[in-house]
């Protein structure tokens, strides 16, 4: 793979955007403050110069009619990408959503479409508070009919989100905006990454990792620092919250017998909920402990830095939790969680890790 | 105003009594309990779901609500699967998965019902978004009621439509009650055009139980969409006989009263219009008598297709949840 196909996230969201564009007219893309010249953190950068302004939208503000007015446009063939700047606006138009987007297709008895993507950002960082920091994938996930998506990885941003644009079915993208600055290696031209469920990114033995989107990175670091005392940690990125395919979790925790899921939004009624279940139902006597469920504590996103230093899982919450899961050498854990302690010290809390970067 | 032809009139008559038959038919059977979810009729307000249709295209494209008999029948629905649709039979217009509330013949270009109120709005601005970006000259109209205006996503609509200049009807059937509360407890003594006003929109209205001028208004408001010349609003006036959900009459609630109820019962939409064709000689005597002989044959005819279709099979209950 040659160096300049290393690109961030955002820019694969970008280059995912205009191959799908390129390749299919009745693609076009609806937003607030569409043509600001942050351009959403870089993933719609270029896109209206390239295309004009008849194929990116700028949008009133008005999200239930935006949604309203994309399900419509999609039930005559067309194939809107909503862009939203935090999840939080996508609660506006939950109607439309649940009620047109969600069940356009079954209760036509299959002959309507609604194909259209909304993708939306998590603001994590920097004070953004109650309101702007939710992840609130569990909420999408609910409802049949729609699908959601957490890609984490660059090359799965942009192969997802095409795949998320041919799709026929409403698809819920979302995004925690620290992954935007995540590089990796990204394919050239119009590629898909299927939506068809999760991948194991790291193999182990000894315990499974189950986590969505930024949790990914983290569940990553902490087993890197596990590895080095001789735990085999396996780090499944769960990629598509809904249809929910748990197949290689059950497989994965068939092996390990051990579980710990990593929620980015909130563990009770959780992703991580759902699938402790399911692996409770399926695979229960694999089980050689009770699963463990991280994730934000249950109250909202504080925007303080003083009141949010224990706020969001981590390496060293989830080596802990590995640790009690496995009864691993106090000793040995000790040195790590000092290093990672230590490590984590040396960082400002409410922006994104450089450590992060990449590329993956 | 617009000319109507003879046979425009006649058609227009035809159609306002064959819906106004088919809603009777319906609650004649209600109470067999085998149409077993709500319905919502449309008796009273045939007029406006006439009189706009008349002016459509069959390519043209509509959006309607919980109470969409009228506007599903007047712009071509099939009659047999509407009712098997009530009857919750497979051979429903959408397979008993939505009942009366979820009616649908998109070859007629009857898009969909969609029962949450100033739900089906934004969607009908996005089908003619969708037909503007592809270059297509139809028209797309949403059919709704008094209290969708008091919904954020009407304006949202509205203010969308009038920035593109979108090719699309606002029609609102004001008929007074929003289930069972007035239109003065719910909004200020103001014109619900006023509204519309303030987002820019052409505004027409008129008399909903006088068909010829629900169509008069109406074609001008597609010739205008159809000529790139933005979206319209229509108020029509007009009334809902029976309760809100059934087909029993309620006045005896307390909430209209039977006064209010026989003001509007003389201005039904079907009887005036006949009685004003006659008069004009436009309407031979006896012809309305054949015609109802022909639509009581027709419903009897749906009625029991709809009996007689198969119950959808339970295995099908969880298709087409994704496409």
């Amino acid at each position: 793979m040659p160096d300049n196909r290393n690109l961030s996230y955002a820019e694969a969201i970008s280059e995912g955007l205009k191959e799908a564009m390129a390749h299919d007219d009745s693609v076009f893309i609806m937003g607030q403050g569409i043509s600001d010249p942050s351009s959403y953190w870089g993933t719609t950068a270029g896109i209206i110069d390239q295309f004009g302004v008849d194929r990116v939208m700028e949008m009133p503000v008005a999200e239930n009619g935006m949604v309203g007015i994309a399900v419509g446009a999609a039930m005559s063939g067309q194939r809107p990408v909503i862009c939203l700047h935090r999840v939080e606006f996508s609660l506006l138009a939950i109607e439309q959503i649940v009620n047109n987007a969600a069940k356009a297709h079954y209760v036509s008895n299959g002959v309507h479409r609604s194909p259209l993507v909304i993708r939306m950002v998590v603001g994590r960082g920097w004070g953004q508070g109650p309101e702007h920091a939710q992840s609130l994938e569990s909420v999408f996930s609910h409802f049949p009919g729609l699908k959601v998506i957490m890609p984490t990885f660059p090359d799965d941003a942009k192969g997802m989100l095409i795949a998320a644009i041919q799709d026929d079915n409403p698809v819920i993208m979302i995004e925690n905006r620290w992954l935007h600055y995540v590089n990796g290696n990204v394919d050239e031209g119009l590629y898909l990454k299927p939506l068809d469920g999760p991948r194991v990114i790291a193999e182990g033995t000894d315990v499974t990792l189950v986590a969505t989107s930024y949790m990914t990175l983290e569940a990553m670091r902490a087993a890197d620092y596990l590895r080095e005392i001789g735990c085999s940690v396996e780090v499944v990125d769960l990629r598509v919250i809904r249809p929910l395919n748990l197949e290689p979790v059950f497989e994965s925790v068939r092996k390990t017998g051990h579980l710990v899921t990593i929620d980015s939004g909130w563990v009770t009624y959780g992703v991580g909920s759902e699938i402790v279940a399911s692996v409770a139902e399926n695979c229960f006597s694999s089980l050689k402990a009770p699963p463990l469920r991280l994730g934000p504590p249950d109250h909202p996103t504080p925007s303080s830095r003083g009141l949010i230093a224990d706020y969001y899982p981590n390496d060293v919450k989830i080596i802990k939790a590995v640790e009690r899961l496995l009864q691993l050498d106090g000793e040995k854990v000790r040195g790590l969680l000092d290093a990672a302690i230590e490590r984590n010290k040396q960082l400002p809390i409410d922006v994104a890790d450089p450590f992060f970067k990449g590329p993956f | 105003m617009l000319e109507t032809s003879l046979s425009e009139q006649a058609e227009m008559l035809r159609e306002m009594l064959r819906i106004r038959l088919v809603e009777e038919a319906i609650v004649d059977r209600y109470g067999e309990n085998e149409m077993r979810c709500p319905v919502h009729l449309s008796i009273g307000q045939e007029g406006v779901a006439v009189g706009v249709s008349a002016a459509l295209r069959r390519e043209d494209k509509v959006f309607s609500t919980h109470r969409a008999h009228a506007h599903y029948l007047a712009k071509g629905g099939s009659l047999k699967k509407m009712l098997a649709e009530i009857y919750g039979k497979a051979e429903g217009c959408v397979g008993g998965r939505g009942g009366s509330m979820h009616l649908m013949d998109p070859d007629e270009g009857f898009v969909a019902g969609i029962p949450i109120v100033s739900s089906g709005i934004p969607l009908a601005v996005g089908s003619a978004l969708a037909d503007k970006r592809t270059r297509k000259d139809n028209v797309t109209v949403t059919f709704f009621g008094d209290a969708s205006v008091e919904e954020g996503v009407f304006h949202e609509s509205m203010n969308f439509a009038a920035l593109h200049k979108l090719p699309v009807l606002f029609v609102c059937e004001q008929n007074l009650y929003s289930v069972y509360t007035p239109l003065r407890e719910r909004q200020p003594d103001r014109p619900l055009s006023d509204l519309a006003r303030g987002h820019a929109m052409n505004i027409l209205s008129g008399n909903g139980n006088d068909v010829e001028e629900v169509y008069a208004l109406s074609t001008e408001a597609v010739e205008k969409a159809r000529n790139g010349d933005g979206p319209s609003f229509l108020l029509f006036d007009t009334y809902r006989w029976r309760e809100h959900c059934g087909p029993n009459y309620d006045n005896h609630l307390g909430y209209r009263s039977e006064q209010e109820f026989q003001e509007w019962r003389a201005l039904c939409p079907v009887e005036n219009y006949r009685n004003k064709l006659l008069a004009s000689k436009c309407l031979q005597p006896g012809q309305e008598e054949t015609w109802a002989a022909e639509i009581d044959a027709e419903i009897s005819e749906a009625f029991e297709f709809a009996r007689s279709a198969p119950l959808p099979d339970i295995e099908s209950a969880s298709l087409f949840t994704y496409a």
